[in-house]
C-alpha cells in the first residue's frame, strides 16, 4: 500500500527538528537549507505549518520537466529526481504550488523529499506526530472522522441554541 | 554543540559585567537565535565599545554590518524583531534584542529572542542598551559540519526518547513551567507577599491546570509551542482574555507564550494577586518591554511592603496605592520601572541595593537579595541545599546555576550514588531528605559543575538531571559531544572544564569585592531566611528556618570540596590542579 505523509499543523511545536535532521540524513551536515521539509511560520501568533512534497499524481514537476529527470519510486511512490538526465533548469521549481522542490546553490542540484526510502526521518524524529507517515486510504479516513465529528459538535451546539431559544 | 544534532541545542548565553550585581552578568535563553547564528558563520560575539548612535548588527553568511537602528530605538522587542525582518525582506531572520527597558538603562532588563525567550539574568539588556547596541540579526544557510552525521542522528533519537520517557518532561510538555508552581505552591514553598508567607492562597485561578485549560481556549487544543530542536515543547500559547484590566491597558486578545513559573511568583504569589489576567498581562508587557520578570515582581513586591509599612508613603508612589493584592498599582509598576517614569519608578530601575540606599529608613532589612540580585520566587527556609546554591551562585542569587532540585524527590539512596559519586568518586554522607543538612554541600558542588557544564555545551537544563533523576548527565555527553564535533572527551575531562570555569568565575567576583558574609556581595541569605520561619504549607515545610550555625558548616564544606580557603578563594593548589597558574586575575 502507498504511504503519504500527513501533515496536522495545529500539533506542530515549531521546533523545526524535521528540518535540522532531514538535512543530516541527506547531506551529512546540519543545515535547514538542505532540508526537503520546511516549517513555515507566523511568530506573531504561534501558528506552525510544516511543508513538504505532496508526491502530486499528476506533479507539475514531472509534466514541466523538459528532459523527463523527474519519475515515480514505484516501491515507495515518491517522486524523484534523476540526476544523470537532470539539466538544473529548475523549471520543476517554478511550477511546484508548494515550493517542495528545492535548489542546493552549492552543488547546484534541486532536491527534493524522497520520503527516505520508506522511512521518512521527519516522522521518526517527530514525537508529536505533526508530520506522520500513514497509508494514503487511512489519512482520508482519519481526516473524515475529524470533519465528523466537527459537524456532530457544531449540530449539537445548534439544537442547544435552538432549545434554548 | 549549538545547532549540531545533540538534542535541543538551541541555547544563547550573553555575558558581561553585570550593572545589577557588579560581579559576573550571566544569562542563558532559548528559542532559535543561536542556531541562525552558527549557520551565519559564528559561534561566538565578542562586542566591544560603544556606537555613537543606536545601531544594530546584521551578521549573515560570514559578513557583519553595523546597520543604523534610530528607527528601532522605542519599539518593543517584538516590534523590532519584526521591523528588521520587514527592513531587510527575510521572514526567516532571528534577532537577540532588547525593548524599552534595556534603552531605558533598567539594571535588569533582558535580551529577547522570539515572542518570549528572554536572557533575563543580571541585566544584559541594560549593557547591550549602554553600548547603543539595539538588536543582532543573524540569518544564515551555512553548513555545520557534523563529524559523524548518521551516528549523531541515531544518538539524538536516543536521547530524545530517554528526555520524553521522563515522567517530569511529559508533564513540562503540558503544563510547562507552572506544574512546578503548582506542586511548590501547595506544599508551601513559594514566597508571598515579599517573604512574608510561603503559600498563595486562594489561587485557583492561577494554578496550572486553569492556565492550560485558558491557553487551549485561546490558542486550540494543541496549544505547547518549542525552541529549536526541542522535544519537551515547555512553553504554552495563549492569547490575553477580554476584561477590564486588559481593557484598559488596550491588550485584548494579544498574543503571547508562556506564562512560566517565575511570571506566576512576580505576579501572583510575590506581590499577592490571584488574576489570570494579570499574569498574562504581566507576562506580556515584561516580554513586550524586555524586562527581567523575577527581578521587577520581587522589587515591586518590596516596595509593596514598605508602602504597607509606611516607609514609602503615597507621596514617593505618585498617589499610587501600591498594597499587597493590588493588580492595577502592579502593572503600572511594570510600567514605570521599564520607562523610569516618576521618582520611584526611577529609583527602583537601579536594583535592589541602591534603591535601599535612597529610600534608606531600614528599607534593606526587607530585600531579599544576594549579591544585590533578588530571589526566585521560592522560599528555600525548608530546603537548606537550594539555600545554600542561591547564597553561593556566581551570579547572585539564582537558581539555575547549581540547585539540586532533585532534592526534593526523596531518591533512594543508592541511586543518589549512583548520580553524585560520578564522575569525581564521592563517599561522604548523602541524604534523602530535603530538611537534611548533611551531603548538601557535595550536591551543590556536583550540581554547579553539572549545569556549568550543559551551558557550555550550548544544551537546554531540562534534556539534563536537573528535574528527573534518570535524563542524562556526564556519562552520556561524551557521545554526543564525539559524534557531533569528533572531538574525544571523558565524563571526568568535561567535568573539569566546568570547574576552570567556576574557578574563573569565582575570580572575577573576588576581584570586584565578594566577601564571604557581606550582606550586599557575600556568600549569605537575607537575615530573614535565619530569624523568621515558615508560617503556612505542609507540615515538614511550617516552622522551618536555616540554622546559622548548620548553615556555617555547609558553606565550609562547600568550600572545601572546590579547594578554596576558608574565605571563598580559591587556593594555589587548586589553580595547579585545574591549569589555571597562569591565569592573571588571581593575583588581582
Amino acid at each position: 500500500m502507498e504511504k503519504v505523509l500527513m501533515i496536522d499543523y495545529q500539533k506542530c511545536t515549531g521546533c523545526r527538528l524535521c528540518e535540522l535532521v532531514c538535512s543530516v540524513k541527506h547531506d551529512m551536515v546540519s543545515n535547514p537549507a538542505r532540508s526537503r521539509i520546511k516549517v513555515i511560520k507566523w511568530e506573531s501568533e504561534g501558528l506552525y505549518v510544516p511543508v513538504s512534497c505532496q508526491q502530486c499524481e499528476d506533479a507539475p514537476c514531472m509534466n514541466i520537466c523538459p528532459v523527463k529527470a523527474v519519475f515515480r519510486d514505484k516501491d515507495t511512490g515518491a517522486v524523484m529526481v534523476n540526476y544523470s538526465v537532470c539539466i538544473g533548469c529548475r523549471s520543476c521549481i517554478a511550477v511546484c504550488p508548494f515550493g517542495a522542490m528545492n535548489f542546493n546553490p552549492l552543488d547546484k542540484k534541486v532536491f527534493k523529499c524522497d520520503l527516505c526510502s520508506g522511512d521518512p526521518q521527519c516522522v521518526r524524529f517527530c514525537n508529536v506526530k505533526a508530520v506522520d507517515y500513514v497509508d494514503a486510504t487511512k489519512e482520508s479516513s482519519i481526516k473524515k472522522r475529524d470533519a465528523a465529528l466537527k459537524i456532530s459538535q457544531a449540530g449539537k451546539l445548534g439544537a442547544t441554541i435552538q432549545y434554548e431559544g | 554543540m549549538v545547532a549540531t544534532c545533540a538534542s535541543a541545542t538551541a541555547r544563547t548565553h550573553v555575558m558581561a559585567k553585570s550593572p545589577l550585581t557588579n560581579m559576573i552578568g550571566s544569562t542563558n535563553m532559548g528559542g532559535f537565535f543561536a542556531p541562525e547564528l552558527a549557520w551565519a558563520g559564528f559561534h561566538h560575539l565578542v562586542i566591544k565599545g560603544k556606537a555613537a548612535k543606536p545601531v544594530y548588527l546584521w551578521i549573515h553568511n560570514g559578513e557583519i554590518e553595523i546597520r543604523d537602528a534610530s528607527y528601532l530605538w522605542g519599539k518593543t522587542t517584538t516590534e523590532t524583531e519584526w521591523a528588521i525582518r520587514e527592513e531587510l525582506g527575510d521572514e526567516e531572520i532571528k534577532s537577540a534584542v532588547i525593548g524599552p527597558a534595556g534603552e531605558n538603562l533598567v539594571r535588569f532588563a533582558n535580551v529577547m529572542t522570539g515572542i518570549k525567550n528572554s536572557g533575563g539574568r543580571t541585566g544584559m539588556g541594560c549593557v547591550m542598551g549602554s553600548k547603543n547596541l539595539k538588536a543582532v540579526a543573524a540569518r544564515g544557510t551555512m553548513d555545520i559540519k557534523i563529524a559523524h552525521p548518521i551516528d549523531a542522528l541515531e544518538y539524538n533519537k536516543q536521547f530524545i526518547d530517554q528526555i520524553t520517557s521522563a515522567k517530569v518532561n511529559q508533564t513540562q510538555g503540558a503544563l510547562g513551567t507552572p506544574f512546578i508552581w503548582g506542586a511548590t505552591n501547595s506544599w508551601g514553598g513559594v514566597r508571598t507577599r515579599n517573604f512574608q508567607y510561603n503559600q498563595l492562597e486562594y489561587a485557583d485561578e492561577v494554578e496550572p491546570e486553569n492556565i492550560d485549560a485558558w491557553s487551549k481556549k485561546s490558542c486550540g487544543e494543541y496549544n505547547m509551542t518549542a525552541c529549536f530542536g526541542c522535544q519537551v515543547h515547555c512553553r504554552a500559547k495563549y492569547k490575553i482574555p477580554d476584561t477590564t484590566l486588559a481593557q484598559k491597558f488596550g491588550l485584548v486578545g494579544k498574543y503571547d507564550e508562556g506564562p512560566e513559573y517565575t511570571s506566576q511568583g512576580a505576579f501572583c504569589s510575590e506581590p499577592g494577586c490571584t488574576k489570570l489576567d494579570t499574569l498574562l498581562i504581566g507576562n506580556h508587557l515584561v516580554n513586550q518591554y524586555g524586562v527581567d520578570n523575577l527581578e521587577i515582581g520581587s522589587i515591586i513586591s518590596w516596595a509593596m511592603e514598605l508602602y504597607e509599612l509606611g516607609i514609602l508613603t503615597s507621596k514617593d508612589t505618585d498617589g499610587l496605592d501600591l498594597k499587597f493584592g493590588n493588580d492595577e498599582a502592579l502593572l503600572e509598576m511594570v510600567n514605570r520601572i521599564c520607562y523610569r517614569k516618576g521618582w520611584l519608578g526611577d529609583i527602583l530601575a537601579d536594583g535592589g541595593i541602591p534603591a535601599a540606599e535612597k529610600i534608606g529608613k531600614n528599607s534593606f532589612n526587607y530585600l531579599v537579595q544576594v549579591k544585590g540580585m533578588n530571589n526566585l520566587h521560592s522560599d528555600e527556609r525548608a530546603t537548606p541545599a537550594l539555600a545554600l546554591n542561591i547564597a553561593t551562585a556566581s551570579r547572585g542569587s539564582d537558581h539555575l546555576r547549581s540547585r539540586p532540585a532533585i532534592d526534593l524527590y526523596h531518591l533512594p539512596q543508592d541511586v543518589m550514588r549512583r548520580i553524585y559519586s560520578s564522575p569525581v568518586p564521592y563517599d561522604g554522607p548523602l541524604s534523602s531528605d530535603q530538611r537534611e543538612y548533611i551531603g548538601k554541600p557535595w550536591q551543590v558542588f556536583w550540581h554547579e559543575n553539572c549545569y556549568m557544564a550543559v551551558d557550555c555545551l550550548g544544551i537546554c537544563k531540562y534534556h539534563t538531571v536537573f528535574l528527573g533523576a534518570t535524563l542524562p548527565n556526564f556519562e552520556d555527553w561524551p557521545k554526543a559531544i564525539y559524534y557531533n564535533t569528533g572531538l574525544e572527551m571523558t565524563p571526568k575531562e568535561i567535568w573539569d572544564v566546568a570547574e576552570r570555569c567556576n574557578n574563573l568565575e569565582r575570580l572575577f567576583n573576588l576581584r570586584e569585592g565578594l566577601s564571604r558574609d557581606d550582606p550586599k556581595k557575600g556568600d549569605t541569605l537575607s537575615h530573614r531566611y535565619f530569624d523568621e520561619p515558615c508560617r503556612r504549607g505542609a507540615p515538614d515545610v511550617i516552622g522551618a528556618t536555616i540554622d546559622r550555625k548548620k548553615f556555617k558548616e555547609m558553606i565550609d564544606e562547600f568550600y572545601e570540596y572546590h579547594g578554596w580557603d576558608k574565605n571563598g578563594v580559591p587556593t594555589p593548589e587548586t589553580f595547579k590542579r585545574l591549569g589555571l597558574d597562569n591565569e592573571p586575575s588571581h593575583l588581582l
